[in-house]
């Protein structure tokens, strides 16, 4: 189990720098001068040089690209270019909003999802089964913001049942606002997570245990419940830690609607004010998360099923 | 004896295929919906409809009014321009960046799969560092860089989308062409002095062509949702070049609260059967083509 680990530790370590370098590349070829943005209309050559050092931008290449490692093994990533604040408290702050966004409205979604789609993949071919298949697909079939959209005008303009939209920092005072992105974002996550949880269990009820267990007379619950959903929490379990980037990453369009001020709404901030380092930092920041917990769940499945060490 | 040989011939999997797609409801009238919109896309194309779409014919924001003649029924736009054929070229730009985001992904994904799969070794490695790579970027995150690098448009739409999106075709090709390049078929072409371009092209390919298909409706759909989102958040396609179903949703997001719902329905309206059509087409296929799902 110790060498997995370790395995799995120093593979991580192309992928970070892999995935780092690229998105150092991108946003290094954007047109423009950083340091001409940030120092204005009427500066002198003399103040721009200056920024141009104090930004790092006159080294070359790689002593930029070792900067940005540098950021992210310190978690200090400068300044805005818009609101001037620092990067680190501006992705603080907003990874709370986004997680008290976030984190309720994927406990709800998976309890919704993972108990509809073994109750459908139990009673699949039923009417049942295919009237959630052919809604969850249809549901699909619109864009999520539309939903957004709509839901937003619908339930909180027209009809006054939930704030419009806002935010309270407060523990308590935030929850009115945010009860109406939750149902959304809970919506619009349940219709593939749904089919998604559905065929895993299908896979898993056409494997020779489950008719070993039926033969020798146990109910067809029973073996649901004790055998299929045991089996199925491999590729749940994994597909549950591969979503937690992004709860903490926010349902970037969900925030910049209800202008909850998430990571989401920072992003389509950053993007409308040509903020470069916020995008940076985040982008990173963001792969750096995922790496990890891809790595986490790879490691949780070799704890799962002991056969994944031997490959 | 002559009736004989003719009965004897078999079914392919591809006329197998093609007679289950046939009976199966669902496949047929998606197919059709596809054509229809394929058709539309064409005659934008050619400049044979909905020519005039930028022509004031009305008040700014007129309500849909059946009475006034088709150009009216979902209501006129801002500039009093019928939301109609805003609509019908938007058509243009879904089918387009949906097709253009496939050319792009599909290739990249055949070769880099197949290449991984068939040769293994360091060049398994490489390719599978470089799409895990990818892979391992949250894609939204990654889509949004692309297109910053490249600048706003519909073609940075399509190229980020191309980029970011031929990663899980090429998992599922390099596990095929693994599964494949040992079959006892490969090893007689081997044997009969198949070079390596050959088995892969004339032999293992031909094997794996419905996992393309699959994955080219698929990568439709993906593309055209995309393109929605993109556009909203000010990266897709800019205001006066054209229309799209995701600027007319960006466009309702202001207009909404003032009761304008009518660009936001013609183009939700439009974008369904489209996306239905292909997700329904992509499992028909996957299920005429798989004998494991015929239970």
């Amino acid at each position: 189990m110790f060498a997995y680990i370790v395995r799995r530790l120093l593979y991580a370590i192309p992928i970070l720098l892999g995935t780092t370098f690229l998105l150092f590349l991108l946003f290094n070829v954007v047109p423009g001068d950083p340091a001409l943005q940030l120092a204005g209309k009427h500066a002198t050559p003399e103040v721009i040089q200056t920024i141009r050092i104090e930004l790092g931008l006159n080294k070359p290449w790689y002593g930029q690209y070792f900067d940005l490692l540098k950021q992210l093994m310190t978690f200090d990533f400068g300044r805005s270019y818009w609101t001037k604040q620092k990067i680190t408290d501006m992705i603080s702050s907003g990874a709370g909003a986004s997680f008290s966004l976030g984190f309720p409205a994927f406990i709800i979604e998976t309890a919704i999802s993972l108990i509809v789609g073994l109750m459908i993949a139990l009673y699949r071919g039923s009417l049942l089964d295919k009237t959630v298949v052919a809604f969850s697909v249809a549901a699909q079939s619109v864009s999520l913001l539309v939903y957004i959209l709509a839901g937003q005008y619908l339930l909180a303009y027209k009809w006054g049942l939930f704030p419009i939209s806002g935010y309270d920092p407060d523990l308590i005072g935030r929850w009115p606002y945010l009860v109406l992105p939750i149902g959304i974002f809970v919506f619009l996550s349940v219709a593939p997570e749904l089919r998604f949880y559905r065929t895993i269990f299908l896979d898993e009820l056409y494997q020779d245990y489950v008719r070993t267990a039926r033969s020798k007379g146990l109910g067809m619950k029973t073996v649901m419940l004790r055998h299929v959903l045991k089996n199925a929490m491999i590729p749940i379990l994994t597909n549950l830690v591969i979503s937690i980037p992004f709860l903490i990453l926010g349902s970037v369009l969900i925030e910049s609607f209800f202008q909850v001020p998430g990571l989401g709404d920072l992003i389509v901030k950053a993007i409308a004010n040509n903020d470069r380092p916020v995008l940076i930092s985040i982008t990173v920041l963001g792969t750096f998360a995922y790496i990890i917990f891809n790595l986490l769940s790879d490691i949780l499945y070799a704890m799962v099923d002991p056969r994944v060490q031997l490959k | 004896m002559k009736f004989l040989a003719r009965k004897v011939k078999g079914n392919s999997l591809w006329s197998d295929a093609t007679r289950r797609l046939l009976n199966d409801n669902f496949a047929t009238w998606s197919f059709v919906i596809i054509l229809i919109y394929v058709a539309i896309a064409l005659l934008v194309y050619f400049n044979l409809i909905a020519t005039s779409w930028q022509e004031t014919i009305g008040g700014s924001r007129e309500a849909p009014d059946l009475s006034k003649g088709v150009l009216h029924w979902a209501g006129l736009d801002i500039f009093g321009r019928s939301v109609v054929l805003k609509t019908i070229q938007g058509t243009y730009t879904a089918m387009y960046v949906g097709l253009v985001s496939s050319l792009i992904a599909i290739p990249i994904g055949v070769v880099m799969g197949a290449l991984a799969g068939y040769f293994g070794g360091w060049v398994d490695d490489l390719i599978t560092w470089i799409y895990t790579t990818l892979t391992n970027i949250p894609e939204f995150l990654l889509l949004i860089a692309i297109a910053i690098a490249m600048g706003k448009g519909v073609t940075t739409v399509c190229i980020a989308l191309g980029v970011t999106s031929w990663v899980g075709l090429a998992r599922l090709i390099r596990a095929e062409f693994m599964k494949h390049k040992n079959r006892e078929y490969v090893l007689a072409a081997q044997a009969l002095g198949g070079g390596h371009v050959r088995r892969m092209l004339k032999h293992i390919f031909p094997n794996v062509l419905h996992i393309v298909i699959i994955g080219f409706s698929l990568r439709f759909v993906t593309g055209i949702k995309s393109e929605v989102i993109l556009t909203y958040l000010g990266l897709g396609a800019e205001i006066g070049k054209g229309s799209s179903w995701g600027l007319m949703i960006a466009d309702a997001s202001g207009e909404l609260i003032q009761g304008v719902w009518w660009g936001l329905a013609a183009a939700t309206l439009a974008m369904f059967p489209i996306v239905l059509a292909f997700s329904l087409f992509a499992d028909a296929l996957r299920d005429a083509i798989d004998p494991k799902l015929r239970h």
